[in-house]
């Protein structure tokens, strides 16, 4: 079954303590093929982009088996707040 | 040198969201990046240890560096050529199953493409992309003995 963009949601908030997710469907007709990601996270602090990268992608293996297209970008709470000041 | 990377990443953003899963037929046309060795064909995972060695750079993309079959994979060429590095190995996991199942495998990562700097797993299209953005890709081509391209775009803005 394809994913939907609250479980993924639920699956970051749940697992990797996200506080703050944006999850997008960017397929061209909404099959829920590729999707956009911004997490934000305190357990990103001190990670290097590689390993948060990973967490997101282990946190979600089971749903990026389905998924053609993937992308994301990680923040930690201050990189978040910094980006919504922008 | 933050202008420059500002309106390049518009142009990149802009092309980064299609994405061709198949390829079309298999005519590569023989062109533009000549000097992007084309390896192809290669197969098993137990190679893939020496594959990404072989250059300082790899990338494991859908088509080529003159044809890219997809957004993201196109990204990557992109940034790469921004930076002036155009002398890497790539490998078009389209023509090869076992090379797109293996590398996923081996670098346990879903998603093509994949950039390997000696040897060494980088990321996908998104860490390449902030890497650009952050600036931290000049100083890793700089550690691999690589001068990016975007420092003498800077010069020539000074010398101005």
């Amino acid at each position: 079954m394809a994913a939907t963009a609250d479980q993924i949601r639920d699956k970051l908030v749940a697992e990797i303590g996200a506080v703050h997710v944006e999850v997008e469907d960017t397929s061209s007709n909404r099959c829920a093929a590729s999707f956009k990601v911004l997490v934000v996270s305190p357990q990103f602090e001190g990670k290097p982009l590689l390993q948060r990268h990973r967490m997101v992608n282990n946190c979600l293996a089971a749903e990026l088996k389905d998924i053609h297209a993937f992308e994301q970008k990680t923040l930690t709470p201050e990189q978040w707040e910094k980006h919504k000041a922008q | 040198m933050n202008t420059l990377f500002r309106s390049t990443l518009q142009c990149l953003q802009a092309g980064a969201v299609v994405c061709r899963p198949k390829v079309i037929g298999g005519y590569v046309p023989f062109a533009a990046s000549a000097r992007v060795r084309q390896l192809c064909a290669v197969s098993g995972e137990k190679n893939l240890a020496e594959i990404v060695k072989k250059n300082k750079v790899v990338v494991f993309m859908k088509g080529t560096p003159a044809q890219p079959m997809c957004g993201f994979s196109n990204a990557v060429v992109q940034i790469l050529r921004m930076h002036g590095v155009d002398n890497y190995a790539s490998y078009n996991v389209l023509e090869d199953q076992e090379l797109r199942q293996g590398v996923k495998a081996f670098s346990n990562w879903p998603t093509i493409p994949q950039v390997f700097f000696n040897g060494e797993f980088v990321g996908g299209c998104d860490i390449l992309l902030q890497m650009h953005q952050n600036g931290d890709l000049v100083e890793e081509l700089q550690k691999l003995g690589i001068r990016s391209a975007l420092l003498d775009a800077e010069m020539d803005e000074k010398s101005k």
